[in-house]
């Protein structure tokens, strides 16, 4: 029988992040605080064009400047220093830019107002060349080429993918509806920038500090740096602090950290690359923006038949993870509600744009804008209620979808139960009112994208009945440290606070492959808690002889180590500890655990069962429409999820909430706005965040489904809060005005150009 | 430009600085001071995160000339908490999950601090409007307005005030 909340001491209560009170007093050290004895500022010069040859570079005047340490061109680089998984961008460009974040320069000097100063001082010049910024013309035969070498802007990925039989299922479809609809350019927005601060011993061993959400993957790419430099066998420890944020921003290794390193190499000296805001904007990626056709069908009864869509995605000048978005993209396309036959194309083309990166939800929230509106669509057009057609529809426990998805729990129709308790779908709102629903489907038990998914732990017991925790996963914000000390102290009978997780650091924590894919309560947990359970048994063996009971007899509980209904067979945690450590032959009590889920790559079909559980969940917006602005009001919203079970309900409601009001500025005010591959609005005056006037009130209700295969029954969360947002506002405006935006972001001047167009 | 001498109340402790008198009062705050809990987020006045008092009232130190601050009371979020005793508003910023990256938090809870100080039982709205000038990424604002509105007046349906009210017993 499954456990219920009551039966933990730990696991399920509202416990306050450990590292707030330290933040809350300004204590913590993020990379911009931090300063090194002789450290050095870098900085880094952009390409003043889109797409140009340099013809050349003249570095003599800003070399002379008092106080300038290194000054780095292309011509600097080791031919094989390459970022990108399929390593086609080095950090400072040679011969030629492809987009205006290209690098040209990198200065080190003792201060940074010397470092700007030299920029400005070095000299290029440029052969114009002729850009290319709109994906699908990039795919034409004729179009110029972005990377001349290349026979087409069209990259090689595998995104071809046919299950069942989607012609003949739309043969026989009673509905069918079709459309295209476009999603934004829109960025991450951390409040802390990024930066890193990279040094050498004087064996050439590289220590980074640097703003990363994959310490142990960013180790790889540096010593891969490190290697093309000449310098093999060495070692790289990658430290990141106390990071502003993350989102899937830091999710691949930046030039300016590959940048950080030459400089330090050349000036042995620590240097520090700290970006402002409008660099920020301009040279850290964004979400993938996406043109997506769509078609789908259903039978008279409303079940669907088949779901057929292609995507062209604006892969920008260089490659990082956006290109294989659509390997998640595949899940809700596959995946969302029961649909037997589906076929899926998607194209990434190199362009003179930006290039994109992971984004909080990897895809997902594109697709589900299109299929969810398009849900609504075809619900109409059968003439079937709207809830209805999700409840017709929905995915089940023990399910296996298309792509190979095992659907071990779901509570999918739970969450669109409790967003039909809370607002009203009858249609009977006031004028300029509506209401709209969305579903979601997203990986809650970890992601097989990498040769492993796997997470690390050490678990060291102290003399005093402390413990501490040697994780890899890494905590940015979300919580991952709360987590799991609960999970650890629930496992050994203690309190969270007797549990110091220590994480990002790769000297110390063992590997992981990242906090990302909403997988890190879920591997990183499971982790801790497989250790917690080996040192628990040692702990039992231990025990078992000094009461003189079996070992599976003994319990933990309030810090005490005791056998159940025998008063004299118990021992404070702390105190057994010391027995077994200074008695003669004494022991440490340590356990290590390495947890890789049994998930699967996808084949060469491009099938398999990537995430070992699912997370769903359902929005429902109530929003009011002015007719005569096209503005758009959120009046009420209600974020459902499937989380397994909440470790910790008062963090879990801050990742909803959180992406919750992110999903709200993807569908209705943020869009980074680029002419000609420029970027104009690199600044929070003219990128518009939601702030606390424009969000609104979200109840977030929980459903918990206990996983078999979650840490006490656990879940992901960090993603699922954004990626039905859009198109419960797109489907709520429709309710509201009777006009359907397709193109994100929902501004007020697309609402009113919708609105004359239906009356006229 | 010569560096100048000024003299500055911060945290009530009066020091004194060499300031280039273009400096800005944020830049002198965490570089010559290390004061480093207001921070620099957009460094033009639009996201609050180096949000600091300057005679109880909010501003935004980033904007501000450090010699500007010279006769002027400063209070920044070093300045909050009694040695390692938290105010009440940063306690129940703890308490409410108001505190995430916590990159934004230092600002937020300048500006919250001196609504506080003009109305000690704000309403939602009130709480939002004063917070309208500090952008967070994380929160979705719904945690920190709670944290602001319940702060020192804890609620008897928020579990997190009965939590906190509990631990304090």
């Amino acid at each position: 029988m499954s456990k219920s909340n009551s039966d933990f001491s730990v696991v399920g209560k509202r416990i306050p992040k450990l590292d707030a009170a330290q933040k809350a007093m300004g204590r913590a050290e993020y990379i911009q605080d931090i300063k090194l004895p002789g450290m050095l500022y870098g900085r880094i010069l952009y390409s003043k064009y889109a797409h140009a040859n340099i013809v050349k570079i003249d570095t003599s005047k800003a070399v002379a400047l008092s106080g300038v340490h290194a000054v780095l061109t292309g011509e600097d680089v080791p031919e094989k220093m390459k970022m990108g998984f399929i390593k086609d961008n080095p950090p400072i460009k040679k011969g030629k830019v492809c987009s205006f974040r290209d690098e040209v320069a990198a200065v080190a000097a003792i201060s940074p107002e010397i470092a700007k100063k030299a920029l400005d001082l070095i000299e290029i010049e440029y052969e114009e060349q002729i850009g290319i910024f709109d994906p699908e013309k990039a795919m034409e035969k004729d179009s110029p080429l972005v990377h001349g070498h290349l026979k087409s802007n069209v990259l090689k990925m595998p995104w071809d993918i046919h299950y069942g039989d989607v012609e003949k299922a739309e043969k026989e479809s009673a509905f069918v509806v079709e459309d295209r609809f476009t999603t934004q350019w829109v960025t991450h927005c951390c409040l802390g920038t990024s930066g890193a601060i990279a040094l050498f011993d004087a064996n050439d061993n590289l220590t980074i500090h640097t703003n990363t959400q994959i310490p142990s993957l960013a180790q790889k790419d540096f010593l891969e740096s490190l290697k093309a430099m000449g310098l093999e066998n060495k070692r790289v420890r990658v430290i990141k602090p106390i990071i502003g944020g993350g989102f899937g921003s830091k999710l691949d290794t930046y030039a300016y950290e590959h940048i950080a390193i030459l400089l330090a190499h050349k000036c042995r000296k620590p240097v520090k690359i700290a970006f402002d805001r409008v660099e920020e904007f301009k040279a850290t990626s964004t979400r993938q923006p996406t043109i997506i056709y769509i078609k789908q069908g259903c039978d008279k009864n409303g079940k669907l038949t088949f779901r057929d869509m292609r995507m062209v995605l604006d892969n920008g000048a260089h490659t990082s993870w956006g290109a294989t978005t659509p390997s998640v993209m595949l899940m809700p396309i596959s995946s969302l509600y029961r649909v037997e036959n589906v076929k899926y194309v998607a194209k990434c083309v190199y362009t003179n744009n930006t290039y994109s990166q992971a984004m909080r939800g990897y895809g997902n929230p594109q697709a589900t804008f299109a299929i969810e509106s398009s849900m609504d669509m075809l619900a109409e057009k059968a003439g079937i209620d709207r809830i209805e057609i999700r409840r017709i529809n929905r995915n089940q426990s023990g399910d296996e979808t298309p792509q190979g998805l095992k659907i071990t729990t779901c509570g999918l129709e739970e969450c669109i139960d409790a967003v039909e308790k809370e607002l009203k779908f009858d249609g009977k709102n006031e004028k300029g009112v509506g209401t709209g629903i969305a579903s979601l489907i997203h990986v809650g038990g970890g992601a097989r994208i990498y040769g492993s998914d796997g997470c690390g732990a050490i678990l060291k017991m102290d003399d005093y009945g402390k413990v501490d925790v040697f994780t890899g996963g890494t905590d940015m914000g979300q919580g991952l440290d709360n987590i799991i000390a609960q999970i650890v102290a629930e496992e050994l009978g203690l309190l969270a606070e007797d549990i110091n997780v220590v994480h990002s650091d790769t000297d110390i924590c063992p590997w992981d492959v990242g906090a990302h894919a909403s997988r890190s309560t879920f591997v990183a947990g499971n982790a801790a808690l497989g250790a917690a359970k080996k040192v628990k048994q040692k702990i039992q063996k231990f025990a078992s002889k000094l009461f003189d009971v079996p070992a599976e007899k003994i319990e933990f509980k309030d810090k005490l180590v005791f056998v159940p209904g025998d008063q004299e067979k118990s021992m404070p945690l702390g105190k057994l500890l010391r027995k077994a450590h200074f008695s003669p032959g004494g022991t440490m009590l340590m356990a290590e655990y390495f947890y890789d889920p049994d998930n699967q790559n996808m084949g060469k079909e491009l099938k398999g069962n990537m995430s070992m559980t699912y997370s769903f969940g359902a929005h429902g917006a109530k929003v009011k429409v002015d007719e005569e602005t096209g503005k758009v009001e959120v009046l009420e919203y209600v974020a459902a999820h499937d989380v397994g079970r909440a470790i910790n309900p008062l963090l879990l409601e801050g990742q909803v909430y959180g992406g919750v009001v992110m999903g709200l500025g993807y569908a209705l005010t943020e869009e980074v706005t680029v002419k000609d591959g420029e970027i104009m609005n690199a600044n929070f005056r003219d990128y518009k965040l939601f702030t606390a006037k424009d969000a609104v009130k979200i109840k977030a209700p929980i459903i918990e489904t206990d996983d078999k295969d979650g840490p006490f029954g656990a879940k992901g969360i960090g993603e699922p809060g954004c990626v039905p947002t859009a198109p419960a506002i797109a489907n709520a405006i429709y309710d509201a005005v009777g006009v359907r935006i397709k193109d994100l972001p929902i501004t007020p001047e697309k609402v009113l150009v919708a609105l004359k167009k239906k009356n006229d | 430009m010569e560096k100048i001498l000024i003299t500055l109340n911060i945290n009530d402790k009066p020091c004194e600085v060499m300031v280039y008198p273009n400096d800005t009062l944020l830049e002198v705050l965490r570089d010559e001071l290390d004061l480093t809990g207001s921070k620099e987020s957009c460094g033009e006045g639009v996201c609050g995160s180096c949000t600091i008092h300057m005679d109880d009232k909010p501003v935004r130190s980033c904007l501000t000339l450090a010699m500007e601050a010279t006769g002027t009371k400063i209070k920044t979020v070093e300045g909050l908490a009694k040695g390692d005793e938290l105010s009440s508003l940063q306690q129940s910023f703890v308490d409410h999950g108001a505190v995430q990256c916590g990159f934004c938090t230092p600002g937020m809870l300048m500006s919250a601090d001196a609504l506080l100080k003009i109305n000690s039982k704000p309403d939602e709205k009130t709480v939002r409007k004063a917070i309208a000038g500090n952008i967070c990424r994380c929160t979705g604002y719904t945690k920190i307005v709670k944290a602001v509105a319940h702060a020192g007046n804890s609620q008897d349906h928020c579990p997190d005030c009965i939590t906190f009210s509990k631990a304090k017993e």
